[in-house]
């Protein structure tokens, strides 16, 4: 049997193996096996490259790059994920994705000098590769400095940011049309820089003014594209493995995409070209100022001492302040006195999709006490006490009661309805999207200002004391 | 390349989307995180065609193109190795509820 077509029955293998393993990666019980096989999956497809005619052929010199450079990655790729925190999640999630579309942008970029564009397909979908590529890069990269606070956490909105994406984009594609119509010429060379710069920034400009709370959807749109990029960077070279992959990927993350479109209430059209918030301080000052009611860790513990049912609400403020062990202790105290304590995670709590999920995790909360907002609300009027920690949106009741309010109709955790609730904040204000929430002057309100972080390990310790 | 070959690489394409969104529809969503960071691993799949593309501008001598190729190899497997294993640390964390004491 020669070369060709081992590699594609291993290719075939291969894919078997990502299918098992994504399918198994979508239930709770079977996730790390699921991820198991779905490595298991790329070993094979790698291992079925290497000893491909194409790589053979490259000789000595080929194995050798190619090795460095894959030892080197790997040694990199390992450290990094060791090393990482679990509240870094978010950003590392995005910079690694963003490495997968550079990847793909400079694979085209190789397989153009290769001379593999024999025929406008080839140099069409090689000039995708490079246009998806770019943006999963840029935009990844964008995404990555706004998670980590590094970089471009208050950029100034681009004046006529849609005209300006719009003309990118309709450049971008004449540089591949350009490319595809003469690959082997000057102006297809012309082409491929034009697309490569143009959608560089396009990635840059689409992501640049998306605001912290629309971040769970824009990872997983750029999540998307780099499958996408990875499934178009296999057209050019008829590559199998690379397309289905790529393209399960790809559809995957325009599900979770669309899942956290849903869970906002928005469409992903309104998110990518309009600014939220824009319209924000019109309604704001409307309607008479009730001061929200403060309360003491103290007074807060006897309520929550006496209390029989809690359901807690984390947000993106928890993991800011990093609470969720302290959150678990005070769990655990609340569940030896004999109280129920659950958890109401909103699909868009925090900063990726299932955020608060990974953080509880990390702080050994077991997944049964994880709720979706639509368990708990149906319950929510037997609740006791209601512990909102750092979340804010996501529980205001504007959603469910304010037809004028520009959050109406977003599904939310009905936190309102509890007999009590406690809002843990560090300071008064509006959450991210610059709206006011009336939950927090609820006659059933009671603030506790602070580091999320100090109050619930003083509540802890009232517990204990 | 034969418009038969294009015609497959589009079907393959098209079934290929379909059956992801089969698989991932009913996904509940406290594994959202896990999902998508270890899909994100598998979009590294591109290495394979870094791998191929390095290989070729090799064996052609092309300085540039086996530079480019050598890089992409090296954030392919970044991607691909720390995916993983950062997607295998975040589900050993997911724990079932102990039997209470």
């Amino acid at each position: 049997m020669d070369t060709y077509l081992i590699c594609i029955i291993l290719y075939m293998v291969s894919c078997i193996f990502f299918v098992l393993g994504i399918k198994k990666l979508g239930k709770a019980d079977t996730a790390r096996k699921g991820n198991l096989y779905s490595s298991a999956g790329m070993l094979i497809a790698v291992i079925s490259v290497l000893i491909s005619q194409d790589v053979i052929s490259g000789g000595f010199i080929a194995y050798l790059v190619i090795f460095l450079a894959l030892a080197a990655g790997s040694a990199v790729g390992f450290i990094w994920a060791r090393k990482v925190e679990m509240t870094g999640m978010p950003e590392l999630v995005a910079l690694f994705n963003g490495f997968g579309g550079l990847s793909s942008l400079l694979v085209a970029l190789s397989q153009n000098i290769a001379g593999v564009a024999e025929d406008s397909f080839t140099a069409v979908t090689l000039g995708l590769t490079i246009a998806i590529g770019a943006i999963a890069f840029t935009g990844s990269v964008v995404a990555w400095g706004k998670l980590s606070g590094k970089m471009f956490k208050k950029a100034k909105p681009i004046p006529f940011k849609n005209a300006l994406n719009g003309a990118l984009c309709v450049i971008g594609l004449v540089g591949i049309i350009m490319y595809a119509a003469a690959f082997d010429g000057g102006a297809g060379i012309a082409g491929i820089i034009i697309t490569t710069a143009v959608f560089l920034i396009l990635g840059f400009t689409l992501v640049i003014n998306i605001g912290g709370g629309d971040m769970p959807v824009i990872i997983s749109f750029l999540n998307a594209l780099s499958g996408l990029a990875a499934a178009f960077a296999g057209f050019p070279i008829g590559n199998t493995v690379l397309i289905v992959s790529g393209c399960l990927v790809g559809t995957s993350g325009l599900i979770l995409t669309l899942i956290m479109c849903k869970a906002m209430n928005r469409s992903f059209f309104s998110l990518l070209f309009k600014s939220f918030g824009a319209k924000k301080s019109s309604s704001a000052a409307s309607g008479e100022q009730k001061e929200p009611r403060a309360m003491s860790v103290e007074d807060a513990y006897l309520v929550l001492e006496a209390a029989k049912n809690v359901v807690i609400v984390p947000g993106y403020g928890m993991a800011v302040a990093q609470a969720q062990h302290a959150v678990k202790e005070l769990c655990d105290k609340m569940e030896d006195n004999g109280t129920e304590v659950n958890f109401a995670i909103h699909p868009v709590a925090g900063r990726m999709p299932g955020h608060m999920n990974v953080l509880l995790a990390e702080a050994n909360v077991p997944y049964e006490m994880l709720k979706t907002s639509d368990d708990i609300n149906p319950q929510m009027d037997n609740v006791d006490v209601a512990i909102v920690i750092g979340a804010n949106d996501v529980v205001n009741p504007s959603a469910v009661n304010d037809e004028s309010s520009p959050l109406y109709g977003m599904p939310i955790v009905e936190a309102f309805r509890a007999r009590t609730v406690f809002v843990l904040k560090r300071g008064k204000g509006t959450g991210f999207s610059g709206i006011e929430n009336p939950l927090f002057t609820n006659d059933n309100t009671a603030m506790i200002y602070g580091d999320a972080k100090q109050t619930v390990s003083a509540l802890v310790s009232e517990f204990d004391g | 390349m034969e418009i038969e070959t294009i015609m497959l690489l589009i079907f393959i394409f098209i079934i290929a989307g379909f059956l992801g969104v089969e698989l991932i529809s009913k996904v509940p969503s406290q594994l959202h995180t896990p999902l998508m960071s270890g899909t994100n691993a598998i979009s590294g799949i591109t290495i394979v065609g870094a791998v191929a593309a390095c290989a070729i501008n090799t064996g052609e001598s092309r300085i540039a193109g086996i530079i480019l190729g050598a890089v992409a190899v090296f954030f392919a497997a970044i991607n691909v190795i720390g995916g993983y294993f950062v997607t295998d640390r975040m589900l050993g964390m997911f724990k079932k509820k102990e039997t209470k004491k």
